[in-house]
């Protein structure tokens, strides 16, 4: 203790073989795997055939984008409750612009409706970074806030497909491959954003404004920047997201988007993000979504009523903090025994 | 603070910083919030058609007493710094128990009794993952909200059951002797005392206080933190199902949707309300009086004929307004203390 503090090399004791076994992505790579295989082998036309295929690829697409923000804004201990009703905004503005400004190029609406989203995460970033007032909170009244413009709105209107430009539509059922254009799009922005997260500094600085605050003020980082930069990020892909919703779909009232919030917690949970903040990688979350929605649509080819599908959801939530916490423990121990032993 | 003590003038004017009981009663949130309430009533009244009749108070209590039950354990679980989402779910999964049980013969009082134990023990579920596995209980709480929520729809599926006996609905639904307001009032109200009583006048709930200021200062000081947590899950998970029985009644209609999204809204009430949701701060009556506020409103509103369209904004700005005023009011108040204390530390 008196002489040279010499730390000793940071080992977590496993192999690279070890580590990649114990990866959360691995797990969950092998789970939609398994998934996706038994459910083929009762139903092959779920895998093999003209829709189904395209359909397992398309479907998850919304919920990776809305899981990815809210992700982030998970990472830095907070929440974004808000994103359905961003959403269903950003799906409503984007239909209207198509009816009702003639000719509008599909970039400019594109542009115009994530920058909706970003405006309105702007507004949850504002108000949770300056007021010191929990995300929650904020969050859980601009949910109510954004719907109830969306209502107010929208009424009892609706997006008919004619509204549509052919090519938007397209874009909806457009297969490169048989690779779905929309999963391509989505792969990309997860790739951008996981590279992002991981290697640059300010995603960097994200992850330790969330482990721990005070070291993060402490050391610099602009707890209020970085705040806002989380909601806005989150805001923004809850827009594209509504983009997305509006190519495969192709209708959308006010309706739109009603229970994002939780799903997207979900998968962010599932996907190995802790939910005091500052663990967690992208790359686990975009597989948690897409698990949790290839179940959704899993379930009723394996005789499983849709209707059960909410309770298969919670017990992975569950199941999966429950996981995390043990192997939390195990660590812990084994962190223990080895200080005991040096 | 020898200074102090030799200049007993200049003590007595810096360290009295306790403001007149009657600034000290207006200024705070349950005051606010009541203050609010009675304006918003009376200008009900004066401008409203239809408002300034008994029945309008009728309707208005029994669409807002399932949010108005369930909020009172919920307070004091935000109190000790954790939260229940749970609550809108454990409402439709023991509305469906119930249902299911009377639907198969079982007698109405027995079906529920077992709803109500059905709550509980899910109560005891989230609160064992919280306090013994230690898991935070927002994410708990969101995997039960979802889990019991699918149970619930999964078991009744599509089909519903409303064959409850007649005379029971009738008296779910009827007035207090010619009073304005229903029977459940008499519920909500003794669960207010029983649950005030718990946590302003005994030292369970001082405990509840310490444990949201500071868990570790209050296990330190002989709280039992986990027990209290526990006990405080235990019973949301009973008055959410009791909840349940209740609204299954009211409304003669067991389907697994009931009390869809309420969790939200019993947030949103208790925190209007002046509860701190970091916990530690708070009162029941103030939460109490978040959730007639909001009652309030909708119906003003809804008899104005603005309609239920704007009834989210409304509840969504009002949320977002009282945590502003809120923290600008307590920004503006520590201003004011640093600076009496700066002048209490020169003297």
């Amino acid at each position: 203790m008196t002489t040279t503090l010499k730390l000793p090399p940071i080992e977590t004791g496993r192999s690279v073989f070890g580590k990649i076994i114990h990866a959360r992505e691995v797990g969950l790579i092998v789970l939609i795997i398994a998934l996706v295989a038994v459910t083929t082998v009762i139903q092959p036309s779920f895998l093999f055939s003209d829709g189904g295929f395209r359909e397992l690829l398309r479907q998850p697409t919304i919920l990776i984008l809305i899981a990815l923000g809210q992700a982030i804004v998970i990472i830095t201990r907070n929440i974004d409750l808000s994103v359905g009703s961003i959403l269903c905004l950003c799906t409503y503005l984007s239909g209207w612009l198509f009816a009702n400004v003639p000719g509008i190029p599909i970039p400019v609406v594109v542009v115009i409706g994530i920058l909706l989203g970003a405006f309105l995460g702007l507004i949850n970033g504002l108000l949770v970074a300056f007021l010191k007032v929990p995300s929650l909170v904020i969050t859980l009244g601009t949910l109510y806030a954004y719907r109830g413009i969306a209502i107010l709105w929208i009424g009892p209107h609706f997006i008919r497909s004619s509204w549509l430009p052919p090519e938007y539509r397209k874009l909806g059922t457009m297969q490169v491959f048989g690779i779905p254009v929309l999963l391509i799009i989505v792969a990309i922005v997860v790739l951008l954003v996981g590279w992002f997260m991981t290697n640059r500094r300010a995603g960097r600085d994200l992850y330790a404004l969330g482990s721990n605050p005070e070291a993060a003020t402490l050391f610099g980082l602009s707890e209020r920047r970085l705040t806002l930069n989380a909601f806005v990020t989150s805001g923004a892909l809850a827009g594209l997201g509504g983009l997305v919703y509006l190519s495969i779909y192709a209708t959308g009232d006010a309706k739109v988007g009603t229970g994002y919030e939780l799903e997207s917690v979900a998968a962010a949970v599932v996907g190995g993000v802790a939910i005091i903040g500052g663990s967690g990688t992208i790359w686990g979350v975009a597989l948690g979504a897409f698990f949790l929605a290839t179940i959704s649509s899993a379930l009723p080819v394996l005789g499983v009523p849709s209707l059960w599908q909410q309770s298969i959801v919670g017990v992975f939530i569950v199941g999966a903090i429950l996981l995390d916490r043990l192997l939390f423990l195990n660590r812990t121990l084994q962190a223990k025994r080895k200080g005991r032993a040096l | 603070m020898s200074a102090v003590m030799t200049d007993p003038a200049a003590a007595a004017k810096y360290q009295r910083f306790g403001r007149p009981l009657w600034r000290r009663l207006l200024l705070r949130t349950e005051t606010a919030i009541i203050l609010a309430i009675v304006l918003l009533i009376i200008i009900a009244t004066a401008t409203v058609p239809y408002f300034a009749q008994p029945y309008t108070y009728l309707t208005m209590l029994l669409n807002s007493a399932p949010i108005l039950l369930m909020l009172i354990p919920v307070t004091l679980i935000i109190i000790t710094g954790e939260i229940d989402l749970s609550v809108g779910s454990v409402l439709g999964f023991s509305s469906v128990i119930f249902g299911l049980s009377y639907a198969a013969g079982v007698p109405l009082l027995v079906a529920a009794v077992l709803a109500i134990v059905g709550g509980g023990l899910i109560g005891l579920f989230n609160g064992v993952l919280v306090t013994v596995v230690g898991l935070p209980s927002l994410a708990v709480t969101i995997g039960t909200l979802a889990l019991f929520r699918g149970i619930a729809v999964g078991l009744l599926g599509t089909r519903a059951v409303t064959d409850f006996p007649e005379e029971v609905l009738g008296f779910v639904i009827s007035p207090i002797f010619g009073s304005p307001l229903p029977m459940v009032t008499v519920a909500i109200l003794v669960l207010v005392v029983a649950f005030a009583v718990l946590l302003h006048f005994t030292p369970f709930g001082r405990g509840v206080f310490a444990i949201g200021l500071s868990p570790e200062a209050a296990a330190f000081s002989g709280v039992r933190v986990n027990r209290t947590k526990l006990i405080l899950f235990v019973l949301s998970g009973l008055v959410a199902s009791a909840t349940g029985v209740y609204y299954t009644l009211q409304y003669s209609n067991a389907i697994g949707t009931n009390g869809y999204g309420f969790e939200l809204q019993v947030v949103t009430a208790i925190v209007l309300g002046g509860v701190s949701i970091w916990g530690g701060r708070g009162t029941l009556l103030g939460a109490l009086a978040g959730g007639v506020l909001i009652a309030a409103l909708n119906k003003t509103l809804q008899l104005a004929g603005i309609g239920s369209d704007t009834i989210s904004i409304v509840t969504g700005a009002a949320l977002i307004f009282s945590v502003v005023v809120a923290s600008v009011a307590g920004s503006i108040s520590r201003r004011r203390r640093g600076k009496a204390s700066a002048i209490a530390a020169g003297a």
